[in-house]
Parts: C-alpha cells; structure tokens; sequence
C-alpha cells in the first residue's frame, strides 16, 4: 500500500437497532485518491454504517475523522458540507424534474429567490465534460436508463464538492457495459484526487477496482484483504465465513419432451413499439435455456408476455403442448409455470404485505389456504415459517412487512414462493440481481436441482457469467430477435459477446480469422 | 417446431376498445343527437350573440353576431359525427393521423359556443355578461384550487379547504360585523376582516399541519374533522353572535384597473371589479412563479415528490411541509373571504356549499398545475353562470341537464387526451426521518 494520506477514518463504530447490532465496533481508513472495497453479505450492516458516515444515522459509540481532524456529523448537511458524497443504492432522485434541477435541489443557484438554472446547467456540463459523464443537463430524470440516473447522483455530489465518493451497490443495477463505464468514471475521478468507497457483492468488480478491501459479516469487520492477492474465492469464504463454491456443479443435462414451444412471437412494449420481433424456440424438461443479452433487447417484454403479463401482437405460445398465447398469468401459473419476475418490487412482491401472505401470492385460493371464501392463516403461517427456514430469510420473522426486508432477502421471498409450488417450467428473469454470493449459490443449486427433477427452465440474465455457468443452450437476443442458440459449448465468451452487439454468424465465405 | 403449427405472418385483425374508440363513439352519439334536434328546430330561428357592457346601456353594444341557429347545429351535429368516426376507424396505434385529432380538438373547442347558441336558440345571449359571470363565479373555487397546490405539491393532502374557507368566512364577516360599530372607516375595516379570514384560515392550517405532520395522522382523517368542527363552531358562532345581524353588511367596493378599465364592454365588465376576484390573477401569477421558478417552489416539489431524496441533500422535509400547509391555509382563507365579504355581505350556515370540494376537483383536472387548476375552475365558474342565465332565459327543458354538459364534455376530453393525472407521488404519505 502506498502511504496517501487518509481522508476518512472510522474509529470503533458501533450502532444498535433495537434487537439488532447492526455495526459492532468497526475500523476502517480510506486513503486519498484511493477506492476502499467494502465487501459483505445482504445484511452485513454496509448500509447502515455509510448511513452514518453520512449523517442519515447517528452512531451510538465510536468517532469518524475526516482529513484527521474529529468531526459530528448530525445530518447528511453535515456530510456534505465535510466533502462526503453519496450515491444511494436506490437513487434518489425526484423523477418529475429535470437533471439540473436535481443536482442544484437543496443547493440552488439562485438571484434573490429565483432559481439561476443557466448558471447550474454551465456548472454542469462543466462537471459532465471535466469528467466524462456526458448528461444532458435539461432531460427529464424519469426518461433517462438507471446507468445515465447514476450519472446524475455522480455530478449530484461533484456539484457540491464532494472529494469522498461513496458508492452503494452501484453495480447492482447496471449491464456489462454500463460497468465498464462507471468503471471508467471512477478511474478519472480519483486521477483527479476523488477518494471512493466502493460497496459490493460482486467480487470481481472488487477485485478490479479497489485498492484495499474491508470484509464485513454480521456487523463486525471481518478481515481486511488486499486485491493483488486475493481471488474471488478467498473474498467469498471471508464473507459468508465458509467456503463458497462459485463455480455450479452440474451434471449434462438429458433433455426430455418439449415444454414450452414459442412460435413466431410479436409483442409490443409500452408504447406500443415492436419489442419481440419473430422470437420462435422450443424448451425440453430437464435442460436451462439461457437468453444473454443486453438490457432492453426485448427481454423483458418476451418474459412478460410468456407468463401472461403483456399482451400478444402475434404468435403462438404452447405450454405442454396447450396453446396459452393471451392467458391470463393465473391461467400459465396454474399450468405449473414459475415466474420470478426482472422487477422484484413491482412485479413480485405486494410490498405492503406481510412476508407470509407474499409467500402464497399465487396459490392462496387454493384449498390449501383456504376455506370456501375465508383464507387459513394458521397454513399460511406454517408454509410461511418452513419456507423462511428453507430459504434462509433474514430476518425470519413472517409477519415483518416486505417493504421492510433488504432487496436480497425480498428475492429469496420470490424464490422461495416460486420455487416451493410444483413447477414444470421456471422463467426466471434476473433471479440472482442484487443477491450476495451465498444466496446466489444457493438459488443457482435450486435451480440446478429443478432442472434434474425434469423442469425446464427458461433463464434470462443480463449477467453474462450466470447464463453461462447455469445454461445447456444459450440464445442471444439483439433488438427483438433471437440472432442466435447456441449450446453451452459453443458459448464461450467472445462469441456470446458478439452476438450481443449484433454480430449475426459470419458465413463461410468470411473465412476463418 | 412441429409441422402442425404454421407461423402466421398476418396480424390478428382485432379491434381492441380503447379509450380513443368510446370517446369517438360518444362523440358520435353526441353528433346524432345534435342534429336530430337541430332537425326539430324552425329554421328561421336566429341566435344573436352580443357583446354588451354590463352596466345599462351606457356603453354602446359593440357587435351584434346573428347566429341562423338550425344550420349552425347541422353543421356542428355533422362535424360532430365526422370527427368521431374517423377516430373510430383509426388503426395505427403509434401513428394517430393529424386531421382525426384536430378535428378532435376542434369539436371541443367549439362545444361550449354550441351549448351557449342552442340553449339560448332564438334569444340574444350576452357573451360578455356570461364571460364575467364565469370569472367572478370561479374565484373562490380557484383561489381554493390554489390553496390545494400549496399544500399537495409539498405532500400534503388538503380536503380542509372547505372547512378552512368556511372558518375564515365566518371569521372574517364577525370582525366586520363588530368593527361596524366603532370609529374605523368602513374601507379599514373591510381590510381588517380579511386579513382576520386570512388568518383564520392559517390558523386551522396550523390545526392540519400538528395532526398530520406532527402526529402523522392520517392526513385524509385530519381534513375531514377540520371540514366538521367547521360547519359547527361557524354555526354556533353565527347562532351566538351574529344572528341579531339583519341586513348584514356592506360587499368589498369595486376597484377600477386604470387603462385597462377605459376599454370598451371589457372595461367595465372584467376590469372593474372587487378585490378578491383581482386577487385570484395574483395568486395565479404568484403560484405558478413560485412553484416553478424560484427556490422555495423547486424544494417543495422535491419535498412532494421524494421526500427522502430531498432530506439527503440536507432540505428539512416536515419545515417545508409546514410553512406550506400554513399557507395554503392562508390561501384557502381568501377564498372563504370572498363568500362572506365580496359577494354577499353576510354568513350563513354552510354557504361555503362545497365550494372547497369543488375547488379540489378543479386542482386535480388541472393536475396540480396552478394554470390547469385556473383553467377548471373557470369552467366550473362557467357551467354554474350558464346555469344562472338559463333559468332566466327558461328554457324548455331542465336547466341541470345543460349544466351538466361542459363537465361532461371535459371529463370525456381529459380522460381521452390528456390521460391519467398524476399527484404529486409523496402525497399522503407522513414522511418519518429513520
């Protein structure tokens, strides 16, 4: 390690929730000019110890130095007024306004009490073009991709000065490319002496960026790791406190009857545009089908009408061999389909229900559950309490409300409801997002083993590496078609990577290169 | 892919119901009835549509516009038919074509003229006098509309408005009433009551901000015991104190707008008139600048909208909620002035008349926007003057069913093109700091 000066230390931190040690006596340094890794399962307390680092907590023991010099910081004011910026894990940003009046908000250029947004708009294409952001400063916050949003929270904290930067989860939301961007963004923020803490699950994002790497497991540090000389496995059992397997384990697969057959699909998206063009496919029992490919291919648009949630323009979709194009999701659910839908929180979960009731969301009128026209909580707590168990739900308290739980363990909900059911055909879309290596091992064997039990499962990941570690075929999908399905020994990365740009399979005429 | 299945390249030839189609259809409907009735109608019947000042006489009529009624109706009745088949038939749903929809708007931009012409067939109609009418009749409700932004726009939800408009009338006229008796000019103290309605109204807001920012009360729930302990403490106000009152007291005097109020028919119909009504332009033009062009407007909205985005940037979330609240309290008061003290001179039990309500529904169809808001509540304003006027005139059927009309007309369009509403997505909600 180099010996920069530290910008910020934290010095025995500790803060409690009531029933709860959320941070227990935490140390850590960032240096200037560096990224601190700060590495840790879903509810490891990373959130709650930023939270305080910048004002929205208070800490209960311990001190924060910033610069070396002791400071109190009461409110995110202070914290700003310190140089710390935050970019959340959810953005916040007010989608109404534009992006100049959300970076300016709470900080306005003004003359007497009218807003100067001239002044703020060349403040930031200044920012934009100094490093590399490219935003454009008068669009709407709500028509811009998550990607440009977390620009925008970027020049939000450069806007006020900020010279320590910390990132939440800032991965989490974002393709392939759109990491490699930020990637890119933060190497010319610290050229120019920016400081980043830079939260994770993702160990090789970590492993990449970061100069020095702090672990944390239940509240407590546990273990400090330098990235030249780690791997991802090291990381990974220093996180959970056991050996990960990150590679899936599994055997060939041995296809069966064909399960879901798509013919010719046409789906439109919401504003009425073409978004499937012409997708056809056929998916066996027993084998992953994978679907790569670059957010806003159509994806979305093709899970939603295959389970029932969109519309069809044109096409069929047979499901065991029964045409269910245009049925109702409870028509395609009561077929034996599983859906663990791309938007947890819209799509997947009733966030102001309790975690039981979410958990029989799709078979509560079933005579298990209920009674004639009265549901049987007494059976909807128990499938709740073993399924909280199974899963691994933290914390396991059925009747917490699941807007309350962390966006790991509200997808182990998902899951858990999805794959308890007896499901024939799982459409899994983004099953892992925002899930700790762990949980991912865990969702990944469950979905290994449903395949073995003679499900077929349709697997779509804008994660490169989960479709190719967990699918027998992968298609690639590029502006609304199907360009290509290859098996799983085709699919190395390169080709699977220049399908997703576009690339269609050269002919042979090309010769070999 | 098994042989049996065929890819159809045709697309399903479906006609799907849309929105678009049932505005047509109605529009269609509309159009049949306007010409059956117009068919019913004497074709020498002639509408005149004059431009008369108020007052008697003493400026001369300015244009007289003859109006052959039948014709006009069997046009607008084709027109209307026309229009709302072609939206019927439109296919392509990205690519809606241009003549379809601006025959569309045409059909609304001339429904009002149509109403005015066919109620009043075979009569003059005074446009300049249902003009003003519309206006001076809008002025509570839109003043309470604006009332309703302030407070919803910062995230709170104000169905108080009623009850705050009532307090402050019934506030305002008892400190008239009183200071009647005293030395003071009648001027002063008109100006005393009103800002003793102002008040008042803050004050109540004050009551709405401590149970629903406060105590995170359910901001609906709060509302509503405002809008009750109205109706009763103003009743036991007006039962203990006022009733001795007879005649009740002097209206707010009417101000002349120099050089504006020298122009010919407008001059004397809009420009000369009472305070509040004057006072509803100001809150218009202040409203809209504020909101959307200086600090305070841009941090409310924020506040309205992502109340948690707003406290990261160091904005204190429930301050803002409260100075609005008290404000739009304050708002709501002028509005309640106007009944006590423009345009009657005295209070009665509940003569607000869900006014307040009214000016809610005029703040969500102009979708939180003071400009829109103004623009409902003239409708509303008009639909009650064209009320007004029909019963004078009496007309051969009842005067609700054409009351009802403009309303109906603008649901149909707003639901049709303007789409759904959004509030302000924080409303409602109590914001609790971690």
């Amino acid at each position: 390690m180099t010996a920069a000066p530290p910008v910020l230390e934290v010095r025995g931190i500790t803060k409690r929730f009531p029933g709860v040690l959320a941070n227990d006596n935490i140390n850590l340094t960032l240096r200037k000019g560096q990224v601190l890794g700060l590495l840790g399962e879903n509810g490891a307390g990373k959130s709650t110890l930023m939270n305080m680092i910048y004002g929205l907590y208070t800490p209960d023991e311990g001190e924060i130095l910033v610069n070396g010099e002791p400071v109190t910081i009461t409110g995110s004011k202070d914290a700003i007024e310190l140089g710390i910026g935050m970019v959340h894990q959810h953005f916040q940003l007010v989608d109404v306004l534009t992006v100049t009046e959300n970076v300016m908000l709470g900080n306005e250029s003004v003359s007497g009490p009218f807003l100067r947004r001239d002044r703020a708009r060349r403040e930031i294409e200044g920012l934009s073009s100094e490093y590399g952001l490219d935003v454009d400063p008068d669009a709407l916050i709500s028509d811009l991709p998550v990607g440009i949003q977390q620009r925008v929270e970027i020049i939000k904290a450069l806007y006020r000065h900020a010279d320590i930067l910390i990132l939440d989860e800032p991965t989490a939301v974002l393709t392939p490319q759109e990491t490699r961007g930020l990637f890119k963004i933060m190497r010319t923020l610290l050229d120019k002496g920016v400081s980043i803490i830079f939260i994770s699950h993702k160990l090789k994002e970590v492993l990449e960026i970061c100069d020095d790497v702090v672990v944390l497991r239940r509240g407590a540090v546990a273990g400090h790791a330098d990235p030249k000389e780690s791997t991802e496995a090291s990381l990974a059992s220093l996180m959970v406190g056991r050996d990960v397997i990150l590679e899936v384990e599994k055997a060939e697969a041995t296809p069966g009857d064909e399960i879901l057959n798509v013919v010719n699909l046409h789906v439109h998206d919401d504003r009425g545009l073409p978004a499937v063009e012409g997708v056809g496919f056929g998916l066996q029992r027993g084998e992953i089908l994978g679907v790569a490919g670059v957010q806003g291919n159509g994806q979305t648009e093709l899970v939603e009408a295959l389970t029932g949630m969109r519309s069809v323009a044109d096409g069929h979709i047979f499901i065991k061999g029964e045409e269910l194009t245009g049925a109702s999701p409870r028509k395609v659910t009561e077929q034996g389909v599983g859906h663990v839908p791309e938007d947890r929180q819209r799509d997947g979960l009733v966030s102001s229900f309790t975690v039981m009731h979410n958990l029989v969301l799709c078979t509560y009128y079933q005579d298990a559950f209920s009674h004639s026209i009265v549901v049987d909580d007494r059976a909807i707590a128990d499938n709740a309490r073993e399924l909280v168990e199974q899963y691994d739900v933290r914390p396991p308290i059925i009747n917490n409300i699941a807007s309350g739980l962390s966006g790991g363990n509200q997808q182990k909900v998902i899951v858990a409801r999805e794959f308890s059911r007896d499901v024939e055909l799982l459409i899994a879309s983004q099953p892992t997002r925002g899930l700790d290596v762990g949980s991912i091992e865990f969702i990944h064997r469950q979905i290994v083993g449903m395949r073995d039990a003679g499900a077929g499962i349709l697997l779509v990941s804008s994660e490169l590496d989960e479709v190719l570690s967990l699918a027998d075929r992968v298609a690639v999908m590029f502006e609304g078609e199907i360009i290509d399905i290859l098996p799983i020994q085709d699919a190395d990365r390169d080709t699977v990577g220049l399908r997703m740009a576009g690339v269609r399979e050269q002919s042979p005429m090309a010769g070999e290169t | 892919m098994s042989a049996a299945i065929k890819p159809k390249s045709t697309r399903r030839p479906s006609v799907k119901v849309t929105r678009k189609r049932i505005i047509a259809f109605l529009l269609i409907l509309l159009g049949v009835f306007i010409f059956i009735e117009a068919g019913t109608l004497d074709s020498e019947l002639i509408t005149t549509l004059t431009f008369e000042s108020t007052s008697r006489g003493e400026v001369p009529t300015v244009g007289n516009i003859p109006v052959s009624t039948s014709p006009y109706l069997l046009v607008i009745g084709i027109l209307f038919i026309v229009s709302g088949g072609l939206n019927l038939f439109e296919f392509s749903e990205a690519r809606p074509r241009r003549i379809s929809l601006a025959l569309l708007v045409l059909c609304g931009l001339l429904f009002i003229p149509t109403v005015i012409i066919a109620a009043a067939a075979g009569n003059e109609t005074n446009l300049t006098t249902i003009v003003a009418e519309s206006l001076r009749l809008a002025t509570p409700l839109a003043i309470g509309a604006f009332a309703g932004i302030w407070c919803e726009r910062a995230g709170v939800v104000n169905i108080a408005i009623e009850g705050m408009m009532l307090f402050a009338a019934c506030f305002g006229f008892t400190t008239l009433f009183f200071l009647r008796g005293t030395a003071l000019p009648l001027e002063t103290a008109q100006l005393l009551a009103v800002i003793i309605a102002v008040l008042a109204g803050g004050l109540i807001a004050l009551l709405h901000g401590w149970l629903s920012i406060t105590f995170r009360t359910d901001q609906i729930v709060s509302g509503t015991v405002i809008n009750i302990l109205a109706v009763g403490v103003t009743s036991f106000v007006r039962r203990e104190y006022l009733l001795s009152t007879e005649a009740g007291a002097a209206k707010l005097g009417n101000f002349a707008i120099p050089i504006l109020s020298d122009l010919p028919v407008i001059g004397e119909a809009i420009f000369t008139n009472q305070p509040i009504f004057f006072l509803m332009f100001v809150m218009l033009a202040v409203t809209h600048i504020v909101m959307f062009y200086t600090r305070w407007g841009l941090r409310t909205r924020a506040v309205g909208e992502h109340p948690h985005a707003a406290d990261t940037l160091g904005i204190n979330v429930n301050r803002t909620r409260w100075i609005n609240v008290c404000l739009s309290g304050m708002i709501a008061g002028l509005a309640g002035a106007w009944f006590s003290l423009e345009a009657t001179g005295s209070f009665n039990d509940g003569m607000t008349r869900g006014a307040g309500f009214i000016a809610l529904a005029a703040m969500i169809f102009g979708k939180w926007t003071p400009i829109g808001a103004f623009g409902a509540a003239l409708l509303f304003g008009f639909s009650d003057s064209l009320g007004i006027r029909l019963q004078m005139v009496g007309v051969g059927f009842p005067v609700q069913f054409l009351q009802m009309v403009p309303y109906a007309v603008t649901l149909v369009v707003l639901a049709g093109f303007i789409g759904r509403a959004s509030p302000p997505k924080a409303v409602g909600q109590p914001y609790v700091k971690e």
